[in-house]
């Protein structure tokens, strides 16, 4: 804290002391919107520049006479008043001479529109889905398909997190995911974005791509990145709770890179289903099934599984995960029938990944169950279905 | 009917007198000004640096939620309302309200309608989460129980307003004083005859969409929800149909209280009179058709996004000529800057910065930039802000005199002034600066670069909101003692009010005064 | 504007305090309520409220006979009355606009036309049509969906005709009470604004015939879908307006019949009841056709 007032005198003086300096230090430390890295962006950067010079030149003007009055027309300096309230010539003016500016304005800002809206020919499809709060990125055509989950340890940002130093030594604190939604440079890739539960927005500002994912509709953008880089963004829309730990994170890489993580991914995919024939020991499960609560149920359940009273229940003690198997399976596969937070995650985790989980609330937080669930149990869980 | 107050807190409780009713809007608007404040607090204290310090994300946002709908509809509504139940009858020369025990009815279900709504931050499961625009299905399907009594509590504050305006209607149109022609109506009563008809119009669009909500949450309905048919993006709609009128309804009595005040001080008639008049109609007619750029990003075809962008954009013509007009009855006038008149002075300033960051979000591909960042939340600070507050705070000093029979502290004023004038920019302006740099609002917690402005911006906050303490107590002392006001207050002030002694006498124009 | 120097403005009253304890315990209860709890709250709040209203207008009728209400006050009375209908009008276009919305916009998304046709592929298999039988939900899930549409729909050549025909009916016949108030003919007054109400209780059965009809019969509910979501918002917020102005002419008939109230220059009361009901019935014309007609 005491560093962030030292750096605000910094910025107070520089902005008083060096004009030419100043400019680089409103660079460094981010005042206006970026260029980005689209045409896209780049447009609409000089669309914001130009409304924005435009309403400094009306704002220098008007606060000038303004400012001049009360300097000139003071009563303390013996101004009289005049008397005159009315000029049909000056309202006239300064009616029609706005009116123009603004149809001068809405000649870019239409063109730019359009070429936003124009989501044909495009060379790749990926499929984006908010959920409460994560993003799935599904490539279709290419069954490649992944959620997307905040990574920034708990440690550092949860109310009683220890980790304060981590927290202020990492540079992409809240805007790092587990898994980045890859795309390659060069391409036009459209995206059909939409939502599972309430509504998000998907929002990359170097990409100028921000668009609302509304559950059971489907909204489309594009863009066509020519540098490869990392580009981060954030849930744009008021989603619950966790509404600012939702990022978004862009993997632009080349086209020969991007051909070979597709394959990478495929690969992976049916090692995973492999697994699923797998028995696996308890403390196994247990591990894995830590790491899965951490990242997909501990948002609600918290990390403690103490839930959070009148909004998520505990799982500690819970009736269902220390009761009967099949409705803990049946809450976590399929979801809860009443309340709709609790989503189904039968599609959403493996079966590796749920058996653990299930495996680990059921012995976790105090629950002494003993049981294990294996992979298998839950594929024929779903198939009695 | 000529004699004065009862005693005691019947007088409170059973008044049928608009000036008692005035007062009773006025202090309840500031308390839950207050009120609004100190949420507002709490989200500066967490948002002072990053990390999650004080408050879990839950609460913050219920504070968000709670400190936008308390201000809207706690403290700048029933402010105006109060303005207009003090000054409109003495401005036109009529004896009281058209209806005034419908009035004492408006007010007093305000303070149940806010009872039930603070009392939701005890319920379980909380407070209502979901921003004051509170869109579903966040707010329906996920919203936590105490949205029920949300709900109600919109329905009557609803009810409240509908019956203010149409009580403000009826004396307007039916109480003017012999010779008070429209044309000759103080701005004041202009603008509040059209907020009135703003009011009637879509406050009961707000029933209507809160009423979809408690069909979906509790009836089985599907009009929020595509597996019935229906569309999330319907709320929006009918949302902002509201909405956007409603942000108008914040500003055109401020237009009417600064051309009141500027005129006095400048020494000065009002510059254009008339066109003041047809530009608050024009805007009135204009906030119908410009909802949806609330709701550019949620894929409307691009024509609707084109209608929606210009239409917006137009507003700027009718507003211009009013910035412009004030700006020209200071010029060659005679000024002085009396606390109410460096208020207005500010207001003019601020709101221009305000409304040119409006036109800047009205560009529809720029707001796919802008949209639910910081830089949304420094507009319309600057346009609530500087602009309602101010005005409000404006009127008051400017009518306090009127009102207590006082002379308000005038140094007190001044020091009250500079404190909030220079507090709300630290806070306000550098919004600008984290939100076109990428920091989306509602967020309790926020990515390191994004931290030396927040700091900043924390302190403004805290800086401004002990200035308003200045400003309570300026009020208390006035009212309690001081230098006796003449009936005229201001040097050539102009209106009816100025003609009656101060204090104003609890009955005033029994018999009608005739306008020449 | 004003003429008269004597504006009657009354001197503290205790209604208004007591109107809003039972508004507030009105809407505290009826959350409750819905919330899954007692009703008592609720019953209580609106027996308060009724009561004091009852008060209210009794005090309002008491001051116009001793002659404190000048022309100009009367004029309020209009204006207030008028824009309260205005303010019910525009309640209405926010459930008009709902369906229009839907209609035009959201299901033919939803089915895959226009700029959000894209849409269809969350809801393959779904169609946009109106009246919505099957909804996305049940085109995808079949039997398994949580929100079917309606079996059928009303045939609006029956019932809602005969309705048409009774509230327009009603119309004419509030008119013709006013003519014959206005050349102080007391009986036909009496029975012109009896037959009145009759029309306005008769339609009222009908309608919950029809309501019985689509529950049981039909399937068709508020919750099948946006067809009966839109159907019954719109429908059933007019049938609570139809009885609201049905008890206010009985008010009035009641005030005439037993009270001998209203003279033939001086009925404010009765107007305003009837401005109402032509109010609810235009926006029945508006149901009959665009719920009704043009939703079969
Ligand atoms: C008092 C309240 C008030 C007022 C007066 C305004 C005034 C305006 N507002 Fe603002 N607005 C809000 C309150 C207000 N707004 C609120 C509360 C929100 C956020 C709601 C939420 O999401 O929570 C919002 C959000 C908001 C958005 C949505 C942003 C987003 O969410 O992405 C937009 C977009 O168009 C917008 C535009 C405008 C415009 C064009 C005006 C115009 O009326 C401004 C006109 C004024 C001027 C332009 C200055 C003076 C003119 C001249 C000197 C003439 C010459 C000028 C030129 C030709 C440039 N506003
Ligand atoms: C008229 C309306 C109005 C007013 C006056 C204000 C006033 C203030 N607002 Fe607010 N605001 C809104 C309307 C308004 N706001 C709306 C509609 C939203 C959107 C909500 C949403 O997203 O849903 C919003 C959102 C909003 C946010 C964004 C929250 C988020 O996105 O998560 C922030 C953040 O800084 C903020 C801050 C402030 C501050 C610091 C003030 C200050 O001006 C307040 C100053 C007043 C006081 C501080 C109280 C008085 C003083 C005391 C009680 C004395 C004690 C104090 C001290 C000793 C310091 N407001
Ligand atoms: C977005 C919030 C959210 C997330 C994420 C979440 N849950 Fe839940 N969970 C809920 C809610 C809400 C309920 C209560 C459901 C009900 O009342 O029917 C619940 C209930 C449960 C229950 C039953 C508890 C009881 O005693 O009633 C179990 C078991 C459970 N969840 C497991 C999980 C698992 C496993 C995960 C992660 C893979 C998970 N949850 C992730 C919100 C969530
Ligand atoms: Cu997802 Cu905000
Ligand atoms: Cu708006």
């Amino acid at each position: 804290m005491l560093s962030g007032i030292k750096r605000v005198f910094a910025l107070l003086t520089t902005f008083v002391l060096a004009g030419p300096a100043a400019a680089d230090e409103v660079e460094r430390w981010g005042v206006n919107m970026t260029k980005g890295v689209t045409t896209v962006s780049s447009d609409i950067y000089d669309l914001h520049m130009l409304i924005f010079w435009i309403c400094v030149g009306i704002g220098v003007l008007v606060f000038g006479v303004m400012f001049y009055s009360m300097w000139a027309h003071r009563k303390s300096r013996g101004a009289k008043a005049a008397n005159f309230h009315e000029s049909t010539a000056l309202e006239f003016a300064w009616t029609i001479v706005p009116t123009i500016i603004l149809v001068l304005m809405a000649i870019p800002a239409t063109a730019t529109l359009y070429d936003i809206y124009d989501t044909e020919e495009a060379e790749l499809d990926i499929m984006i889905t908010g959920y409460q709060w994560k993003w799935k990125y599904d490539y279709i055509g290419e069954d490649v398909k992944f959620f997307s989950n905040l990574s920034t340890p708990r440690a550092q940002y949860e109310l009683d997190g220890s980790d304060v130093e981590g927290r202020m030594a990492n540079p992409h604190y809240l805007l790092e995911v587990d898994e980045p939604v890859v795309i390659p440079v060069n391409k036009k890739v459209r995206f059909l974005i939409t939502a599972n539960d309430v509504i998000h927005a998907w929002w990359v500002p170097e990409l100028a791509v921000k668009k609302d994912a509304i559950p059971g509709f489907v909204n489309e953008a594009w863009t066509k990145v020519s540098e490869p880089g990392i580009y981060r963004g954030q849930c744009a829309e008021l989603c619950g709770k966790d509404h600012g730990f939702m990022p978004v994170v862009v993997k632009a890489v080349s086209e020969a890179d991007y051909a070979a993580w597709i394959e990478e991914r495929r690969m992976a995919a049916v090692k995973l289903r492999e697994l699923t024939e797998k028995t696996f020991g308890f403390d196994e499960l247990f591990a894995q099934g830590e790491s899965v609560y951490n990242t997909a149920c501990a948002a609600c359940h918290q990390a403690n599984g103490q839930g959070v009273p009148g909004a998520f229940p505990a799982i500690a003690g819970s009736k269902v995960a220390t009761g009967p198997l099949d409705s803990h399976l049946s809450m976590v596969v399929d979801g809860s029938a009443t309340n709709p937070a609790m989503q189904a995650f039968g599609g959403q985790l493996s079966e590796v990944d749920l058996a653990a989980v299930i495996t680990f609330q059921r012995n976790a937080f105090g629950n002494n169950m003993g049981d294990t669930v294996q992979p298998i149990d839950i594929l024929n869980f779903k198939k009695k279905q | 009917m000529a004699h004065g107050p009862q005693p005691g807190f019947k007088r409170w409780l059973y008044t049928t007198n608009h000036k008692d009713i005035g007062t009773m809007y006025l202090w309840f608007s500031f308390a839950m000004f207050f009120l609004g404040g100190i949420m507002a607090l709490v989200i500066r204290a967490e948002l002072f640096q990053p990390g999650l310090q004080i408050v879990e994300p839950e609460f913050f946002n219920q504070m968000t939620t709670m400190h936008g709908l308390i201000m809207v509809f706690g403290a700048v509504m029933p402010a105006f309302v109060g303005l207009a139940n003090w000054m409109v009858p003495m401005m036109i020369g009529a004896p009281d309200m058209a209806l005034p025990r419908m009035n004492n009815w408006s007010f007093w279900i305000l303070p149940f309608a806010f009872a039930m709504l603070v009392s939701t931050l005890f319920m379980e499961g909380g407070a209502p989460n979901f921003g004051w625009t509170f869109y579903a299905p966040l707010s329906t399907e996920y919203a936590p129980p105490s949205v029920t009594f949300f709900i109600f509590a919109v329905h009557i504050m609803g009810a409240s307003s509908i019956m203010g305006a149409i009580n403000i209607v009826a004396t307007i149109l039916n109480m003017r004083a012999p010779g008070m022609t429209l044309m000759k109506m103080p701005l004041f009563v202009w603008t509040w005859l059209i907020t009135a008809y703003l009011l009637i119009a879509v406050m009961p669009v707000l029933a209507g969409v809160v009423t979809m909500m408690l069909m979906d949450i509790h009836f089985g309905t599907s009009f929020f929800s595509a597996a019935g048919g229906g569309d999330p993006v319907l709320f929006q709609h009918v949302f902002w149909f509201f909405g956007h009128p409603e942000v108008y309804i914040m500003i055109l009595p401020a237009f009417g209280i600064v051309s009141a005040i500027i005129p006095t001080f400048a020494r000065k008639p009002l510059f254009g009179y008339s066109s003041m008049v047809y530009a608050t109609s024009s805007i009135a007619f204009l906030s119908f058709i410009v909802w949806a750029h609330h709701m550019f990003t949620v894929g409307m075809p691009i024509a609707g996004e084109l209608f929606f962008m210009y239409a917006t954009m137009l507003i700027a013509v009718p507003t211009g000529v009013k910035v412009f007009n004030w700006v020209t009855t200071m010029f060659r006038g005679s000024m002085t800057f009396e606390t109410p008149m460096l208020f207005s002075i500010a207001f003019v300033i601020l709101f221009t910065i305000g409304g040119f960051s409006g036109l800047m979000l009205a560009i529809a591909p720029a707001d796919f930039q802008y949209h639910d960042t910081y830089f949304v939340v420094a507009h319309f600070h600057y346009v609530l802000v500087p602009g309602a507050i101010f005005s409000i705070t404006a009127g008051v000093y400017y009518w306090l005199p009127k009102w207590t029979g006082n002379m308000y502290n005038e140094t007190m004023g001044k020091v009250h002034f500079w404190l909030s004038f220079i507090g709300l920019n630290v806070t306000f302006f550098p919004m600008h600066f984290v939100g076109l740099a990428g920091m989306p609002r509602r967020i309790p917690d926020y990515a390191l670069q994004f931290a030396d402005f927040n700091l900043i911006a924390s302190c403004g906050a805290f800086l401004f909101g002990a200035s308003q303490l200045v400003f309570l107590f300026n009020i208390l002392r006035t009212i309690n003692g001081g230098k006796k006001a003449t009936a005229e207050v201001w040097e050539d002030a102009d209106g009816l009010e100025w003609t009656v002694p101060s204090p104003a006498p609890y009955h005033t124009f029994a018999t009608p005064p005739v306008v020449k | 504007m004003a003429s008269e120097s004597s504006y009657y403005v009354p001197e503290q009253s205790r209604l208004p305090i007591f109107a809003t304890v039972g508004l507030g315990l009105t809407a505290y209860g009826a959350a409750n309520w819905v919330n899954g709890n007692s009703s008592y709250l609720f019953m209580l709040g609106s027996i308060v409220l009724a009561g004091v209203l009852w008060a209210w207008f009794g005090q309002v009728i008491k001051e116009n006979m001793a002659g404190l209400n000048s022309d100009q006050l009367k004029k309020s009375y209009v204006w207030g009355m008028g824009w309260f209908i205005f303010s019910e009008v525009m309640f209405f276009a926010a459930f008009f606009g709902a369906l229009f919305y839907i209609r035009t916009f959201a299901l033919p998304w939803l089915g895959g036309e226009g700029d959000k046709g894209s849409t269809n592929m969350l809801w393959q298999g779904f169609e946009a049509t109106w009246p919505l039988m099957t909804t996305p939900d049940a085109a995808v899930n079949g039997d398994a969906a949580k929100i079917a549409g309606p079996n059928a729909i009303i045939d609006p050549w029956h019932l809602p005709l005969i309705n048409t025909i009774l509230l327009l009916a009603s119309s004419v016949t509030v008119h013709f009470a006013h003519v014959f108030l206005k050349k102080d003919n007391r009986k036909a007054f009496n029975w012109w604004l009896f037959a009145t109400i009759a029309l306005g209780v008769a339609f009222l059965f009908f309608q919950v015939e029809e309501y019985l009809e689509a529950y049981q019969e039909l399937g068709l509910t508020l919750e099948s879908g946006i067809y009966g979501t839109t159907f019954f918002m719109l429908t059933g917020f007019h049938g609570a307006h139809v009885t609201l102005g049905t008890i206010m002419l009985l008010v009035m008939w009641c005030r005439s019949v037993f009270a001998g109230h209203f003279k033939k220059d001086d009925h404010f009361g009765f107007e305003a009841a009837s401005w109402y009901w032509h109010f609810v019935d235009v926006v029945w014309v508006g149901l009959f056709i665009f719920v009704y007609v043009l939703g079969s």
